[in-house]
């Protein structure tokens, strides 16, 4: 896991190994100004009468000292945060990259919110615990070890207490950390399972409402935030123990210190300055034990955070591209050969069950079936979005496995069920189809998706601002700019999954008779809830449980197949419908 | 301020798209919103907190209200404790003047004045210790428990708001509250108060006690303290406005990644990884500036305070130095030594305040966020008419039962003729000329007017934003109308109780909303008594019976993520068994076959129309197939009733019923 985050510091190696050392730096100085101090107390102020040349010299030295600390401090404070802000910028994006790399069975793996909270909450965690990393991992220990060392060149004797005390309350330390966080991780899971059912409650108000829940919420909720009170108090109260166990211990020392230095300086063996400088080193010491506890804590707490940002960027993109692959698609003609298809590799049932289909170049296919019959996933394999498991699908008589995918993929444009328009204007939007269209080949397209009537109508036409998630545009609109958007691209094969289902019915009667019109030579498969949207395709396929449950024409399959008479005899008279009409 | 409320919600991850929103957005005038209001209400510029001295005081009075004891325990321990560290450091001076000093050359010491002094010291570092633990004891009670209430008191408030409030405030922003604000608020309850209870009672007794011990040396410190304070400052100020550059930055990359994440199939679809990357680049590069702009300065604050605490240790050595080696303030060694023990505790706690300036801004402005909340008006129900168990005896009149019968009656008090009448709850439903809008400024129905009897089924049936979910809305108070009336049962619904109004109706939401439980408590949502039979019945009733049990664990199956692991058909299917096991008189039904496809839909048709059978129904249907057999059907445009009738009738009428149920015909 190490290995992985740390390949990617990069640049900013220079600044990472920088950083601690100039925290060291700042460790040397602060451990020397005591030692001054009490030079300037011995032989300052103590000697007879006083020694002001001495008081000088020394304190220009400790002027001296603090400004290098200053400038130690500053240096890896500038390149702590250098380093580290470097680290999380170069994290996500080997992260970003190699999601683009992604095939859709890699997409599928991690949901889309779960990229999200990888590139954005975990990154900053990270980079929040390397900071502290740089600046304080080396810099408590090293400040620890100085102050100690000091100790024992004053006097061993009176050191030997503080490392008597660093184990007594390193150990106490240590059993609080284990404790408080076995406690807490047990913590945080019910905190978040709070949390979840106060969005399930802002979401779901209208129905909370409608049957009059709202006492049995607020009761549900006391109990589960009563409760998160007590296991929280419960791993606060480990905590608590840490401040009083630390006093402790320094009171200890302090006393310890004053009773056995006060003997020694009574017997010369220990001046009042170096009696003072001990004590000085007494909070050093224990301070720093108590820095590297909350180190520790911090780095099992953003642990989980590393785990998950390896876990993108361990992920290999299960799609590649053949050694020689072929970069032209001769034409739009489709062949399914014996095609088994799982999204797990290990699964019982297949999701498609021995396809067998032959598609002439230029032939509309209408295909219809029940949900989860596996529509979806049989034209998803014709881009290559995902490989099949078994068998060969080939497309303009060459295996997909065989093409360069991006050329495959501007060959096979796909309309997807969810689609999705990004922000930026509608010309911007279409423009993901060509780059280089021009304005009035983009007007082209919206007009066989019949979508340029409805841009003309808004007030800045093309130029209109799309918000994230096409949000000011309806779901019949936004279907229509998508169809748009894929057909620029002039495919030799363009798939509409479901994607007229918010289009008025005399709407997408326009669309295929566009379609049928003017782009004659592309494959096109139309994948449809409704009979009216498929029945004039030249064939039809009806899936059923992942097989082809029959091949034909409209009337073939309504003389011969049952499925497909029922689904047309429950939906002829009266599947007209009210969706978009008028609504614009 | 307002940067602040951005800076909290930054890296909360369900404010994203919020954030995001206010990434590169360009006005759109005039664009289509949908209908009614979005959630995009109540963005804008965010409110600065215009009182922060009666904010402060409703925090703490917040917190006193419950735990005002457990504030004097933690009061008194703090005191307890900064008097114990203070005493110790004192100690060193009358160590060195009073126990050592003497003691110096005496070849036969006598330590025993210095064993008694050092035990009295031992006594109260003694009591400090157990101050310091039972105010950490103390404070965890304080913060959890405020926590607690605070959260308690916020749900509460929230079930009680209307719809309207949902719909003008950002979901991401009402749950910020709960993540971000209630979290920031802890902090500040449980440490920055303290610290500065603690630091403020540290300075002054340490000052007092610099004053004591000798007054040019405390001058010194105090100009130094000075210096201090004023290099924080600045170091702040630019810190801080880094900071806010760099939420800003992080609020657009969010954005971005949100939306790239959201369309990665979009993506590959059409190859557009390279350019989806480009921009990405930018925005992380700029982050990567702002994040270590901010943290530097940050970083920065920090030396810099030590070693002008440092320096001032130094000024005072050497100033202390001189007047002791010359004795004019009659300064000894041993008060130099304490001095210079005070120097230091003297600047931390001053460095410890204005390291907590910046927490507490962040936490009254989640704060401020929080009242506001509280504050809002909660849903008035202004509804006196009961819906109360009824018997009914031979000669039909209807009385008031303590039992539960199965026969319900609307209690109707009649203030003008001090009587009660009781009329049976029916089911019957009038609209009479009622004309509503989100706003008043722009109408979205006009003048409807229908009757629906019981056991009739009334649809409705017209363009997405003609105003169909918008009428069923208002039959249960989601909304009140501006102008006419709603009569259920011929009593008008603003005279009944909005809970008894609502338990008498059922419905079934457009969106089906599921919550985390098994498939049995999901069912029992609309009858919390209801037996496991009763449930399975209704699911049976709901055609939902067959999948429930095909399912890893049947009716225990627990559900997440509203119901994630179930396809959208399965989630209406359990949708509808909610609404049958409450058995409501009138039911809408609001889209609720419209995921699920045309084969299963006529399996689920039939558990619907026995659902159906003796209610009055309310359909919103776009598949015209599913409101055929309506005894009413009622076609909307634009907020108006344009056509109603039989389906019959309206195919003779060939308005614009007919053209679209024949559409399909006519595009053969």
């Amino acid at each position: 896991m190490l290995k992985t985050l740390g390949a990617h510091i990069k640049e900013y190696k220079g600044a990472s190994i920088a950083t601690p050392i100039f925290m060291i730096g700042e460790v040397i100085m602060e451990t020397i100004i005591p030692l001054l101090m009490a030079s300037i107390i011995d032989k300052g102020v103590g000697v007879e009468g006083g020694n002001l040349k001495h008081i000088y010299f020394i304190g220009a030295m400790m002027v001296l000292t603090a400004l290098f600390s200053l400038l130690f401090g500053i240096g890896g404070g500038v390149y702590g945060a250098k380093a580290s802000a470097g680290f999380a910028k170069n994290l996500r994006k080997a992260m970003y990259e190699n999601i683009q790399t992604f095939s859709f069975a890699n997409i599928d793996k991690f949901s889309t919110s779960g990229l999200v909270t990888r590139l954005t909450t975990d990154v900053t965690n990270i980079q929040n615990a390397y900071q502290m990393i740089l600046r304080m991992c080396m810099r408590a220990p090293f400040s620890l070890l100085f102050a100690m060392i000091m100790s024992f060149c004053i006097s061993p004797r009176l050191a030997s207490i503080y490392l008597i005390a660093v184990v007594i309350l390193g150990t106490i330390l240590a059993l609080i950390v284990t404790n408080a966080t076995k406690h807490f991780s047990q913590a945080f899971p019910k905190y978040d399972d709070l949390n979840e059912s106060v969005q399930e409650n802002i979401s779901a108000i209208r129905v909370v409402k409608a049957y009059v829940r709202e006492e049995h919420e607020n009761k549900k909720f006391q109990k589960a935030s009563g409760n998160i009170y007590k296991i929280f108090c419960k791993a606060e109260g480990i905590v608590a123990w840490n401040g009083p166990v630390m006093n402790l211990t320094v009171y200890s020392c302090i006393i310890l210190i004053s009773w056995i230095g006060a003997h020694m300086i009574v017997q010369e063996s220990l001046s009042t300055g170096q009696l003072m400088s001990l004590l000085t080193y007494c909070m050093n010491i224990l301070m720093n034990l108590m820095m590297l506890s909350m180190i520790f804590v911090m780095m099992t707490m953003s642990a989980a955070s590393a785990r998950r940002i390896c876990e993108v960027l361990n992920e290999k993109a299960d799609l590649s591209n053949p050694e020689n692959p072929v970069c032209e698609v001769k034409d739009g003609s489709i062949r399914f050969e014996h095609v088994n298809f799982s999204y797990k590799k290990d699964a019982d049932i297949p999701v498609l069950k021995d396809v067998n289909l032959e598609i002439r170049s230029g032939e509309t296919i209408g295909i219809i079936g029940g949900t989860g019959s596996a529509k979806s996933s049989l034209v998803n394999l014709i881009s290559r979005l995902y490989d099949v498991t078994e068998g060969r699908l080939l497309v303009g008589g060459v295996d997909v496995r065989d093409y360069d995918m991006e050329v495959l993929r501007n060959q096979v444009a796909v309309v997807l069920q969810n689609n999705v328009l990004f922000s930026g204007t509608i010309l911007e939007n279409l423009r993901w189809g060509d780059p280089n269209a021009t304005e009035e080949e983009c007007r082209r397209a919206c007009e066989l998706a019949c979508a340029d009537e409805f841009i003309q109508r808004m007030p800045e036409g093309y130029q209109t601002f799309i918000e994230q998630g096409g949000t000011n545009v309806s779901g019949g609109q936004k279907q229509r700019l998508c169809i748009a958007r894929a057909l620029l691209k002039k495919p030799k094969i363009l798939i509409l999954d479901d994607s007229t289902s918010a289009v008025d019915t005399a709407t997408d009667a326009k669309i295929r008779k566009a379609f049928a019109d003017e782009i004659p030579g592309t494959t096109k498969l139309i994948i449809a809830q409704r009979v009216a949207s498929v029945e004039h395709a030249d064939r039809i396929i009806v899936m059923n449980e992942g097989q082809i449950y029959g091949f034909g024409t409209h009337s073939e399959l309504l003389e011969n197949n049952d499925i497909y008479r029922e689904v047309y005899e429950s939906q002829t008279a009266g599947s007209g419908d009210f969706d978009e009409k008028g609504g614009m | 301020m307002a940067e602040i409320k951005q800076m909290n919600s930054g890296e909360e991850k369900n404010n994203i798209s919020d954030k995001y929103a206010k990434y590169n957005r360009k006005p759109v005038p005039g664009a289509q919103k949908g209908h009614g209001p979005g959630p995009g209400g109540a963005r804008g510029p965010k409110p600065k907190i215009e009182n922060p001295g009666k904010l402060m005081k409703r925090i703490m009075g917040y917190t006193l209200k419950d735990y005002w004891f457990h504030w004097i325990i933690v009061i008194v321990c703090i005191v307890t404790n900064v008097f114990a560290s203070l005493q110790g450091t004192l100690f060193m001076k009358t160590l060195i003047d009073t126990y050592i000093v003497p003691l110096l050359g005496n070849l036969n010491p006598d330590f025993g004045p210095l064993a008694g002094a050092i035990g009295r010291v031992a006594c109260f570092y003694g009591i400090g210790v157990i101050a310091s633990f039972t105010q950490s004891r103390v404070m965890i009670y304080i913060t959890q428990g405020t926590q607690r209430n605070l959260r308690n008191d916020m749900f509460d408030k929230m079930e009680s708001l209307p719809i309207k409030y949902f719909d003008t405030h950002a979901h991401g922003d009402i749950m910020s509250m709960y993540t971000n604000d209630i979290d920031t608020m802890r902090q500040m309850i449980s440490q920055s108060i303290p610290q500065l209870i603690n630091s403020t009672i540290t300075v002054v007794s340490t000052l007092v006690a610099m004053f004591v011990l000798d007054i040019p040396l405390t001058i010194v410190t105090l100009v130094m303290v000075f210096v201090m304070m004023y290099a924080a400052k600045k170091i702040a100020s630019q810190s801080g406005r880094f900071f806010v550059t760099q939420q800003r930055a992080l609020g657009q990359l969010n954005g971005c990644i949100e939306e790239t994440m959201t369309g990665q199939k979009v993506v590959k679809v059409f190859c557009h990884e390279k350019e989806a990357l480009e921009e990405f680049l930018e925005l992380n590069e700029q982050l990567c500036d702002s994040a270590y702009r901010a943290n530097k300065f940050a970083n920065i604050m920090g030396p810099v305070n030590a070693q002008l605490g440092n320096l001032s240790y130094v000024v005072c050595a050497v100033v202390g130095g001189i007047l002791a080696v010359t004795g004019v303030s009659g300064l000894t060694l041993g008060a130099l030594a304490s001095f210079l023990s005070l120097n230091k505790s003297f600047s931390m706690p001053i460095n410890q305040i204005s390291m907590q300036v910046n927490s507490i801004i962040m936490a009254m402005a989640g704060a401020d966020r929080i009242f506001r909340m509280m504050d809002e008006t909660p849903e008035l129900d202004e509804g006196y008419v009961e819906l109360v168990n009824a018997v009914k005896n031979d000669r039909g009149e209807i009385s008031e039962s303590s039992e539960r019968t199965g026969l319900w009656a609307w209690k109707h008090y009649h203030k003008d003729t001090d009587t009660t009448t009781y009329v049976e709850l029916k089911g019957d439903v009038v609209f009479d000329h009622v004309d509503f809008g989100y706003n008043d400024a722009k109408m979205i129905l006009h003048d409807i007017e229908l009757t629906a009897k019981p056991g009739q089924k009334i649809a409705f049936v017209g363009a997405t934003g003609a105003g169909k979910t918008t009428i069923t809305n208002l039959i249960n108070r989601f909304y009140d109308i501006q102008d006419g009336k709603i009569r259920y049962d011929g009593i008008n619904i603003t005279k009944i109780k909005k809970d008894d109004l609502r338990k008498s109706l059922g419905i079934v939401l457009q969106d089906t909303h599921l919550f985390t439980g098994t498939v049995m408590d999901n069912i029992r949502y609309g009858k919390l008594d209801a037996t496991e039979e009763e449930v399975i019945n209704a699911a049976k009733l709901a055609n939902a019976d067959g999948f429930i049990r095909r399912l890893p664990k049947g009716y225990n199956t627990m559900l997440r993520g509203d119901g994630a692991n179930l396809s959208q058909g399965q989630r209406q299917l359990l949708a509808i068994a909610r609404a049958a096991i409450a058995d409501p008189p009138v039911l809408i039904l609001d889209e609720a076959t419209s995921s699920i496809d045309t084969r299963t839909e006529k399996l689920v048709q039939q558990g619907m129309d026995a659902l159906m059978k003796g209610r009055t129904n309310f359909v919103i249907a776009h598949r015209l197939s599913t409101v055929k057999n309506s005894d009413c059907i009622i076609v909307l445009e634009q907020g108006h009733i344009i056509e109603r009738g039989t389906h019959e009738q309206l195919i003779e009428q060939k308005g614009k019923y007919y053209q679209l149920y024949t559409g399909n015909a006519m595009a053969q």
